[in-house]
């Protein structure tokens, strides 16, 4: 273990991309992010890696692919705007297999919006913002510590599955300081993608996968001459017109993902076991969250939380379970209601979902949430 | 000295592209440079953006990545700043390059990163059937200027000289002798090269510009086209209609990818 440091979200976000191997970052600047860039021009060539600047977010997303295709850990950031242009190149990511990670440090939209106060307006295009069928992972950090950890998870995440990973920080866990003890070199897991493990002559091609669904197809440079396509391709990873090649190859990109979705849904019960109701929440909301619920059940209130830090693949199995046992479930939010439509959906009418949007730029107090608690404690009730 | 058509997955021919277009000539041309250079195979990427032009990254036979539209130079200055010991050549479009990734272009060669952009020039959208690009000459026609064009287009090699880029060449594919050695010496030069290769589309802009049948356009470039030094000989009215060849601009500056090698070696030993 390190000693204790004071630091921002953003940069232990930084650090733990850092930590888990990350080696080429191409971003463009954009409050509240821009730490994560700053951050990583110093500390990339002092470990032999690479930080560029790009014209755009467009080309800051193109150059990390890249990167990643020639073997390189990688990973961008940005915020609102930003995160609009790169999902074409998201996609791009998604269909041809190409680990990397995405920090976006959420700001008040659409456009330009409230530059730069907090939000969580970006839930839904974190997951449907790139055109088409393709799967998602996003994860939302709710400390500075978790902002580290959360870093390793999405770059293990990306280069386990090759798939694009999407670190949901909002500006309040990006811009709070914190101290904070980060883990020791060898506390941390790291993976690294899969190589080849047969030849051409072999038998070889780049995008047969293997049991687990992902596919080995190998760095560039490495003598396999490989082709890499945003068509819908086959095995071979040429395109391909077929509709059954079309249908597998759509169905294998969502099931690779699909087939993990229990190991990688990370959430937090708090209080859950006896509790009436439940505020479900995640990221800098849910530090508030925590304060209104332990204050709740000091007052010997009925109250339970579950904190999401996997957003997606969405947490389905705990809200369902939450949802059977819970009279309510409260879900608070820095946007017009977005997570709310997936808690709904999973509750599945089993109880009721109660929105509590906030989309001012301020952030919640524990005296809204409590006040919230209580009228739905005394609805419950009647 | 390996023959050109080892370069090329011939299981993956024939190719997509319209009887009488260019890009094999120009492909083939790429192939040849390749040859000649004596590249290793396995240490050269070749990165394409979108368009029929861009499809040639699928049959050549080397690490070969098709990109979205307009995004080729970005994708493969990642590759080349991730493995600085690759070659990397790039295949685009002219809407490619110059309209939708006219702003990765300019800086591309702006940071003079090792790249060798090879722009199949063919003054339209051909994949899409035929809509105007910037390279377009004023009053084509066009699907989407069914009155003609209105604009200018851009010089694309002016446009490169303006931006930085440090090897500039022009040639057509009628000029299937030259154009292997105008690349061969973009890929030499440790920066960023442009070659443009005018090369006909008779399909989607020959037919509706009445430019007559691939033969006919590739006389209408081997008329038009002048060597640069006879082209500097002309009067202003005789270079009206006609464009110059050959080797148009070269310069030094710093490669990128090594000049942030140094920033790393400062950086490793703690200096600024
Ligand atoms: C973002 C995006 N916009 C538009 C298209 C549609 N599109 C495909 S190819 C193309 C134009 C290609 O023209 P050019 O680059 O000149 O290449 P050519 O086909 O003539 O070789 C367009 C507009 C696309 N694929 N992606
Ligand atoms: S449309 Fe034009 S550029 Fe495209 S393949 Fe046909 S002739 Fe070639």
């Amino acid at each position: 273990m390190s000693q204790p440091k004071l630091m921002q979200g953003n940069e232990a976000c930084a650090l733990g991309a850092l930590a888990a191997g990350v080696r080429f970052f191409g971003g463009y600047p954009i409050t509240p992010s821009t730490e994560i860039a700053e951050q990583l021009a110093e500390q990339l060539p002092k470990v032999g890696g690479t930080f560029i600047q790009m014209e755009d977010e467009i080309a800051s997303m193109a150059v990390i692919l890249g990167a990643s295709l020639a073997g390189k850990k990688v990973l961008t950031a940005t915020s609102g705007p930003g995160f609009s242009l790169k999902q074409e190149l998201i996609g791009y990511a998604a269909i041809a297999e190409i680990p990397c990670v995405i920090a976006n440090v959420q700001r008040v939209g659409p456009s330009t919006g409230q530059p730069t106060s907090p939000a969580q307006g970006d839930v839904m295009q974190a997951r449907w913002g790139t055109h088409g069928d393709h799967p998602m992972i996003a994860l939302s950090p709710w400390t500075v510590r978790e902002s580290f950890d959360v870093a390793v998870k999405a770059v293990n995440y990306a280069e386990r599955f090759r798939t694009p990973v999407i670190i949901l920080l909002d500006e309040v866990v990006g811009h709070m300081r914190e101290k904070v003890v980060l883990p020791a070199d060898n506390e941390i897991e790291i993976y690294s993608r899969r190589q080849p493990t047969k030849s051409r002559e072999e038998g070889y091609q780049p995008f047969t996968p293997e049991a687990d669904l992902v596919p080995n197809p190998a760095d560039f440079g490495t003598g396999y001459r490989i082709h890499v396509t945003g068509l819908v391709h086959d095995d071979t990873g040429f395109p391909s017109g077929s509709p059954k090649i079309t249908e597998q190859c759509i169905k294998r990109l969502h099931e690779k993902i699909d087939c993990v979705k229990d190991e990688i849904t990370h959430y937090d019960e708090f209080f859950m076991e006896d509790a009436e109701i439940a505020v479900v929440t995640y990221g800098g909301t849910a530090r508030t969250a925590y304060a209104a619920v332990e204050e709740a059940r000091a007052q010997g209130k009925k109250v339970g939380m579950i904190r999401l830090m996997t957003i997606w693949p969405f947490a389905d199995k705990v809200i369902k379970q939450a949802a059977a046992k819970c009279k309510a479930l409260l879900v608070p939010e820095m946007n017009y209601g977005q997570l709310v439509m997936e808690i709904e959906r999973a509750a599945a009418g089993q109880t009721k979902v109660v929105s509590m949007p906030k989309y001012n730029t301020e952030i919640f107090t524990p005296n809204e949430i409590s006040g919230a608690i209580d009228q739905l404690l005394s609805e419950v009730a009647k | 000295m390996k023959d050109y058509e080892e370069y090329f997955r011939t299981n993956r021919l024939p190719h997509i592209w319209c009887p009488g277009c260019g890009n094999g000539i120009v492909m083939k041309s790429i192939a040849k440079a390749i040859a000649k250079l004596d590249l290793d195979q396995d240490k050269t990427v070749i990165v394409s953006g979108i368009g029929c032009s861009s499809r040639a990254s699928g049959y050549m036979d080397f690490d070969t990545l098709h990109t979205a539209h307009g995004r080729a130079i970005p994708f493969a200055t990642g590759v080349k700043l991730a493995n600085p010991e690759l070659n990397v050549i790039v295949i685009t479009g002219d809407g490619d390059c110059t309209a939708i990734g006219g702003n990765h272009f300019i800086h591309g060669a702006r940071r003079n990163i090792d790249l060798t952009v090879v722009l199949f020039n063919n003054n339209i959208y051909g994949m899409t059937g035929g809509q105007a690009s910037p390279l377009t000459p004023t009053s084509k026609k066009a699907t989407t200027a069914p009155y003609g064009v209105v604009d200018r287009p851009f010089d694309p090699c002016q446009l490169a000289q303006a931006a930085g880029a440090t090897y500039i060449a022009r040639g057509t594919a009628f000029h299937a002798a030259q154009l292997p050695d105008l690349i061969a010496k973009g890929i030499q030069n440790k920066g960023f090269s442009l070659i443009e290769a005018i090369t006909p589309c008779p399909i989607s802009y020959g037919r509706r510009n009445k430019l007559g049948d691939s033969p006919a356009m590739l006389k209408l470039m081997s008329e038009s086209a002048v060597p640069l030094t006879a082209y500097g000989k002309l009067a202003p009215e005789q270079q009206e209609g006609k464009f110059p060849i050959g080797v148009l601009h070269e310069s030094h500056f710093g490669e990128y990818s090594k000049e942030y090698s140094h920033v790393i070696e400062r950086a490793e030993g703690g200096q600024k």
